[in-house]
């Protein structure tokens, strides 16, 4: 009875709306047999991007977009809503996934060279893609709007500044004003919530669009090159041949795939928790330490790392030139091999990217560059016997050297490091290196008395090899200035 | 979308096959809506949305303390509100600036942002340096740049002494901007 009531009703919809025939041959669509484990990785990405629309719609309905309440509300979703910390923990690990898997999925495209005719436009919507998955995890990681998210808005308005002519009105649209304030939060909320979801999703119905319509390619093939002349007659007859129904012959890949995504994604939200909200978003609290999400740390470790006269130019120019170099890439070879076999630089570029993004994202975030304003007075960390409670480890401490220079371990990595330092320079090096600074470091004569440099520099000198910890001698403590150096 | 003006006739006679059809002229009433439904929507937003860039920011002179509560040569943290906070912007209201007492009535206040990317430096009292934690940018008790990435000093707030209160007059946050 019930069951032939749905199927009235099912045919009454079916009648009126033809849905099964839209949607039928959409996933019935023939696919090449031997698109396996490879393809799963743009389906997992949108499989991420429908949670991230769930956890987020669960998210907006007690976060508060007001520059003073919007920390409180966060406090208050991951302290005490019933499962809040789930939910946001799900929306972080979520966008996580999403970026990993969206590169993963670009570099498998990459690889087997499937955005060679006629799939150029799946692979230029697809670098559309990616970029607003990373905007929605920028203006995401703002959205927490702890310091660090204040930050960020003011590090994004700094960098769109340098733009010519157009720079500083840029900044002013991002903060919405002249400094950080109360309009700033609901400029970012809105761009993460309206704005680059709405383009999201219409990048991912063009997206989809263009598979179906110039199909799921297959496996490459060394020797079987495109031939954009015949390759749709020859990719139809094969087909033809060998090709299976998406749903359910291939589909189930997907699925299982994502199904494994979403429960590590949940099982890190629970397991790990969401990122720690930071202090609160007081412009006036200066203790801080901004960096950005794990995603944007490869960038933050160029940043650091340029020489100044090429900064406005790297920061204008990278993004613009990676930009138009990967929707370019179809346009400009867009025929011959496919296989990896046959594309020995293009096995290499992915090579070179990974490492070079691994690499400066570890480099973005142990941060070398920046001063260690944690380190502790060196008496706390090497044992008292080897000067290091004297007044010359004293000195070293409170103008703020072990900022940038490590001893025995703990301290800074801006400048070298100076467990051994006695071994290298000699008083006099010291002195002047120490009174005029150069090579990034700050020039010390004028902010350090006669009498501290004399202490800093026993205490350096007794920096040496052989003895644990830089174990002093004697006459490196007794050591004085030469009368020369004495003002 | 172009609309090429169309030729019907010359001093009455007619040219062939430039006579607006009527298909024509349905396309154009129908572009000719859709840009004005687009113009008549579009441009209130527009104006809402750009109209706080244009307006010029107001400035106001923020007392930060009296006079006597700064010692000479020391360089102390003062707070102080935005010139026209929203109702909603509660402690984000609040911005800093690093106050130098440098004579009897001699103040420097510089702006806490650094010049690289903005962010917040801090004062190093033992070594007398401003240290910036993002990318390692260091100034000068007198704000010129001593080590790191930062192009230019840090920038100074207009800063007077008035009744015995030193002020100092609000400004954007420093941006530093595009030079070839």
């Amino acid at each position: 009875m019930f069951k032939s009531t749905l199927t009235a009703a099912w045919r009454f919809i079916e009648d009126r709306t033809g849905a099964s025939q839209v949607v039928g041959p959409m996933l019935k669509h023939i696919v090449p047999a031997n698109a396996r484990w490879w393809y799963v990785f743009g389906s997992a990405t949108l499989s991420c991007f429908i949670m991230q629309v769930l956890t987020g719609i669960g998210l907006a309905l007690a976060y508060i977009p007001s520059g003073g309440e919007a920390f409180q509300s966060l406090q208050y979703i991951t302290q005490q809503a019933p499962l809040g910390s789930v939910l946001r923990g799900m929306h972080f690990f979520g966008a996580s996934a999403m970026v990993l898997l969206a590169a993963m999925h670009m570099a498998q495209v990459y690889l087997h060279a499937t955005y060679k005719y006629p799939r150029e436009m799946n692979w230029m919507s697809g670098v559309v893609l990616l970029l607003f998955t990373l905007a929605m995890g920028f203006t995401g990681q703002l959205l927490r709007w702890d310091a660090n998210g204040v930050w960020s808005a003011v590090v994004g308005a700094e960098q769109a500044a340098r733009a010519p002519l157009v720079g500083p009105f840029i900044a002013h649209a991002i903060l919405a004003g002249d400094n950080i304030g109360g309009a700033t939060l609901t400029r970012f909320y809105v761009l993460h919530v309206f704005i680059f979801p709405a383009f999201i999703i219409a990048g991912v119905v063009v997206h989809m669009g263009l598979i179906l319509r110039n199909g799921v390619s297959e496996m490459p093939k060394p020797g079987q090159p495109v031939v954009p002349a015949t390759y749709k007659r020859d990719y139809e007859a094969r087909l033809q041949k060998t090709g299976v129904p998406f749903w359910p012959t291939s589909i189930w890949r997907d699925a299982v795939f994502s199904l494994a995504v979403v429960a590590a994604i949940i099982v890190c939200a629970i397991v790990f928790g969401p990122p720690v909200l930071d202090k609160p978003p007081d412009p006036t609290t200066l203790n801080v330490n901004p960096a950005p999400d794990w995603y944007f740390l490869f960038y933050f470790a160029i940043l650091s790392m340029l020489p100044a006269n090429l900064e406005t130019w790297v920061i204008l120019g990278g993004p613009l030139v990676v930009i138009l170099g990967l929707l370019a890439l179809p346009l400009l070879s867009n025929k011959g091999e496919r296989a990896p076999s046959r594309r020995p630089w293009a096995v290499a570029t992915v090579v070179v990217a990974v490492t070079a993004l691994v690499v400066l994202t570890v480099y973005g975030a142990q941060s070398p560059w920046s001063p260690q304003f944690g380190a502790r007075p060196l008496a706390e960390q090497v044992p008292t016997s080897t000067g290091a409670d004297g007044p010359g480890a004293r000195v070293f401490f409170d103008k703020g050297c072990i900022y940038c220079h490590d001893i025995a371990g703990d301290g800074g990595h801006r400048g070298p490091d100076l467990t051994r330092v006695g071994d290298r320079l000699s008083a006099d090096q010291l002195i002047l290196r120490i009174n005029n600074g150069g090579h990034n470091m700050p020039a010390f004569a004028g902010r350090i008395t006669h009498d501290e440099l004399a202490a800093l520099v026993a205490f350096l000198k007794s920096r040496r090899s052989g003895t644990p910890s830089g174990q002093p001698g004697r006459s490196d403590l007794a050591l004085t200035l030469p009368p020369a150096e004495r003002r | 979308m172009h609309v090429k003006v169309e030729q019907v006739s010359v001093n009455g006679t007619p040219c062939p096959g430039a006579e607006i059809t009527r298909r024509r002229l349905f396309t154009r009433i129908s572009w000719a809506a859709a840009g004005a439904i687009g113009a008549m929507a579009g441009i209130p937003v527009l104006g809402f949305v750009l109209a706080p860039l244009v307006r010029p920011a107001p400035s106001r002179w923020r007392p930060v303390g009296s006079v006597d509560t700064f010692p000479i040569g020391q360089t102390v943290k003062v707070d102080f509100s935005d010139p026209s906070p929203l109702p909603w912007s509660g402690i984000t209201a609040r911005t800093a600036a690093w106050l130098r007492r440098v004579g009897e009535n001699e103040f420097i206040a510089f702006s806490i942002n650094c010049r690289h990317l903005g962010c917040p430096v801090r004062w190093v009292e033992g070594a007398k340096l401003f240290m910036c934690p993002c990318h390692g940018g260091v100034y000068y008790e007198d704000g010129s740049v001593a080590a790191g990435p930062p192009p230019e000093p840090l920038a100074r707030y207009a800063v007077r002494v008035n009744a015995g209160q030193v002020e100092i007059e609000t400004s954007p946050i420093p941006l530093t901007t595009f030079k070839s």
